[in-house]
C-alpha cells in the first residue's frame, strides 16, 4: 500500500454490507510477498512447460495439501500423526472404488456423489485412528499412528474385495466437467493451485478461529484447558477430522494426477515422505508444508539429473537428497520457514543498523 | 477490581446448602495416603483458607475437588451436585475455578487469547470454526478482564515473554472468566514482590460477595488477610479449623509453624 490511509476507509464505504467491510479488511491484510507469490502462481502457464505444470507444481500442491494437514494436526495440536497418507491413500481409493476405472470392481456412480463420499469415509477413518491416537503423547502418537499406516498398507495389498490387492485401479480418470480435460497440464496445475489455495486459506483462517486458538491451547497445556471448560479428547478428536477432510482432498487429486492409485501409493515411504515434507517446510505456519513439498518434489525429480552432471552415478540421487534434508533440519530447526524468518529478521537488523548511522564490522 | 467484570449468576444466589462439600474423601498414591478422610463444607461465597506444611496434601486436595485426580474413596459435592465422577470439564462449567502453584498458561498464545479461550471455554462455540469480530461480546469480556488484572498495555504480547508477576496476574484473569462461584487460588503469592502481594490482596478482597473461594497460601499474612476461615491440614488430615485469630492465636499451630515439630 503506497497511502498511509488504512485501505478499508478508501476502499469501502461506511454504508457497506458487513460482509464486503470484513472482505476488504481481509485483503488489506494480506502482504506485498502474498501478493507477489499468488501473481507467480497465475501466471505460471505463460512461462512453464507443460512437464514443470503438471509434474512438479500439480504435484507439490498435492503433497503441500496432505502435508498442510499433519502441519494443521502437529503445528496447532502438537500431535505428530503419520496416518495422513492413508487417509489421502484411502479417499483415492474410494474415488476409484466408488467411481469409474480399468477394473470391474469399480461402482461407476456419478463424481458428484463419489467425491464427498469418498471425502467422508477418508475424514471418519482418519477421526477413529485421531480417537485411539489422542490418549497418547509424544513418540506414542507417532507409534500408534505409523503402525496403524503400516496396517492399513498391508490391507489394501492383501485386500481384493474392495482395494484390488497388488495391482490396485487404473485409468481412475477425473470428470469431465465444462467440457474441461481437467488431466491436461494447464486446467490440471489451476485445478490443484485452487484447491491447495482453498486448503491453505481454510486452515490459516481456522487457525484464528475459537476452534484453532483452543487447539493451540490443547497443544500448550492441554490439563489446563479441561480447567477452563474444554474437552480436550473432543477437540483433539475434531482436530483429527479436519486434517483428515483436508489430506482427503489431496488424496483425491493424487489419485487423478497418477490416474491410478495401488498400495504403494500410500505406503510407508509415502508416509515418511509427508513427515519429511511438513519437517523440512516447518510446522509453525501452513506455507511450511507448501514449501516444504516444492523441495522435496524438485530434489525428487531433479536429483539423479543433477549427480550425474557432476559425474557421480545417478543411482545415488537419494543420498543427495537425504544430504540436503539433514543439511536445512542441520541449519534451521523450523525448516524453510525458520530460515525464511532469520533472513527477514537480519534485513531488519541491517536496516536498523542503517537507521542509527551504525556502520557493520 | 470491578464488580461488573465478573458476572454474577442468578443460581449462585439461590444455590441452597454449600457451594462445596467433602465427605469422606481419600487419596492414596500406592501405600502413600495423600488425603485421609477429608470432611470440609464452603458455604456459597464464603473465603476459606487452607494452610498447612508442604507435603500436606493441599494441592492434592485441590486436584480432587477440580477432578484433575479421582479420589480413592469418599464424594464431593459442588452446589449441591454429586460431581465425585465428573471429568475436570464439567466442573469448570458448574462455575468452579482454579489457578495453580506453578503458572500453566498457554505460551504459544498472546494475553488476549489466553483470557479469550478461558471465556470461550465457559461458553457455548467452543468448537466454532468461525472467528470471532472484535466487537464480539466474549471478545469484549476478554478485555474487561485484562484490564482487571492490569495487563492492559500488554494484551498482544506473547505469554511467554511476560515476567513471573505478570503471568500470576493472568493465572488470576483465566479463573474468572465466565461466571465463577467459587474459585480455589493454589498459592497466588508465591514469588510475588511486597507490591505485587498487595495487589493481590486488593484483587482478592474486592471480588464480588457471591463468589467464593479456597485459597491455599505459605504467607500468613495474605492467607490471613483474605480469609473469613481457615482450615489446618497436616500429614493428609485436617487437623484444625477456625477463625483467623483464632488459628493464628493456637499455640499448636503456632508449634507446628514454627517447626517444633506436632505430635
Amino acid at each position: 500500500m503506497s497511502s498511509n490511509t488504512p485501505p478499508n476507509q478508501t476502499l469501502a464505504n461506511p454504508q457497506a454490507p458487513r460482509w464486503w467491510l470484513w472482505l476488504v479488511d481481509r485483503v488489506a491484510a494480506i502482504p506485498a510477498h502474498a501478493w507477489a507469490v499468488m501473481l507467480v502462481l497465475l501466471v505460471m502457464p505463460l512461462v512453464a512447460d507443460d512437464f514443470f505444470l503438471f509434474q512438479i507444481f500439480g504435484w507439490t500442491f498435492i503433497l503441500g495439501i496432505v502435508a498442510l494437514s499433519l502441519m494443521f494436526l502437529a503445528g496447532y495440536g502438537g500431535m505428530v500423526s503419520l496416518i495422513q497418507m492413508s487417509v489421502a491413500g484411502l479417499a483415492g481409493y474410494m474415488v476409484a472404488l466408488f467411481g469409474d476405472s480399468g477394473t470391474t470392481i469399480s461402482l461407476g456412480l456419478p463424481w458428484w456423489f463419489v467425491v464427498p463420499l469418498a471425502m467422508v469415509i477418508a475424514t471418519l477413518f482418519g477421526s477413529l485412528v485421531g480417537l485411539l491416537a489422542v490418549r497418547t503423547e509424544g513418540i506414542y502418537t507417532i507409534m500408534i499412528t505409523l503402525a496403524m499406516a503400516s496396517a492399513f498398507y498391508y490391507f489394501t495389498r492383501q485386500n481384493y474385495t474392495i482395494f484390488n490387492g497388488y495391482t490396485g485401479f487404473n485409468l481412475v480418470l477425473p470428470p469431465d466437467l465444462f467440457g474441461v480435460n481437467w488431466r491436461e497440464p494447464v486446467p490440471f496445475y489451476y485445478l490443484t493451485l485452487v484447491a491447495a489455495g482453498l486448503c491453505f486459506l481454510l486452515v490459516t483462517y481456522v487457525s484464528r478461529a475459537p476452534f484453532g486458538l483452543a487447539l493451540q491451547g490443547v497443544r500448550d497445556n492441554p490439563r489446563r484447558m479441561a480447567a477452563l471448560g474444554f474437552n480436550v479428547t473432543a477437540h483433539r478428536v475434531a482436530a483429527y477430522a479436519f486434517a483428515s477432510a483436508l489430506a482427503s482432498v489431496g488424496g483425491i487429486l493424487l489419485v487423478w494426477q497418477n490416474a491410478q492409485i495401488a498400495p504403494g501409493t500410500a505406503g510407508i515411504h509415502a508416509t515418511f515422505d509427508i513427515l519429511i515434507i511438513a519437517v523440512i517446510g516447518g510446522l509453525s505456519r501452513p506455507s511450511g508444508p507448501f514449501l516444504g513439498a516444492f523441495l522435496f518434489v524438485l530434489l525428487s525429480t531433479f536429483a539423479p539429473d543433477v549427480l550425474r552432471a557432476i559425474g557421480a552415478s545417478g543411482e545415488r540421487y537419494k543420498m543427495l537428497i537425504g544430504g540436503i534434508f539433514l543439511f536445512v533440519v542441520f541449519v534451521s530447526p523450523d525448516g524453510l520457514l525458520g530460515l525464511w524468518e532469520r533472513w527477514k529478521a537480519h534485513l531488519t537488523r541491517d536496516d536498523m543498523a542503517r537507521g542509527k548511522g551504525e556502520t557493520r564490522p | 477490581m470491578t464488580t461488573e467484570t465478573i458476572k454474577s449468576p442468578a443460581a449462585a444466589t439461590s444455590s441452597a446448602g454449600h457451594a462445596l462439600e467433602l465427605r469422606g474423601v481419600s487419596k492414596l498414591f500406592g501405600a502413600l495416603a495423600a488425603l485421609s478422610d477429608i470432611d470440609l463444607a464452603i458455604r456459597p461465597g464464603e473465603r476459606r483458607a487452607v494452610l498447612g506444611s508442604n507435603g500436606a496434601g493441599k494441592t492434592t486436595l485441590f486436584n480432587c475437588i477440580t477432578g484433575d485426580f479421582l479420589p480413592s474413596t469418599g464424594g464431593i459435592r459442588l452446589f449441591g451436585e454429586d460431581v465425585t465422577r465428573f471429568p475436570a470439564q464439567e466442573r469448570i462449567r458448574r462455575g468452579l475455578r482454579r489457578t495453580y502453584q506453578i503458572s500453566l498458561l498457554f505460551n504459544g498464545l498472546t494475553v488476549r487469547d489466553n483470557v479469550y479461550l478461558a471465556c470461550r471455554g465457559v461458553s457455548r462455540g467452543r468448537f466454532s470454526f468461525l472467528r470471532s469480530r472484535a466487537d464480539d461480546s466474549l471478545m469484549q469480556a476478554a478485555e474487561d478482564l485484562v484490564a482487571a488484572v492490569h495487563l492492559s498495555d500488554l494484551i498482544d504480547t506473547p505469554v511467554s515473554v511476560l515476567a513471573y508477576g505478570q503471568q500470576r496476574q493472568l493465572e488470576i484473569a483465566l479463573a474468572l472468566a465466565g461466571a465463577p462461584r467459587l474459585i480455589l487460588f493454589d498459592e497466588p503469592a508465591a514469588g510475588l514482590s511486597p507490591t505485587e502481594r498487595k495487589d493481590l490482596v486488593e484483587i482478592l478482597t474486592g471480588l464480588p460477595a457471591h463468589i467464593g473461594y479456597v485459597i491455599i497460601e505459605h504467607d500468613m499474612d495474605v492467607a490471613l488477610r483474605v480469609a473469613e476461615r481457615v482450615t489446618m491440614m497436616h500429614n493428609g488430615r485436617i487437623f484444625k479449623e477456625g477463625l483467623p485469630e483464632e488459628i493464628e492465636n493456637d499455640p499448636e499451630v503456632q508449634a507446628l509453624y514454627l517447626g517444633d515439630g506436632h505430635e
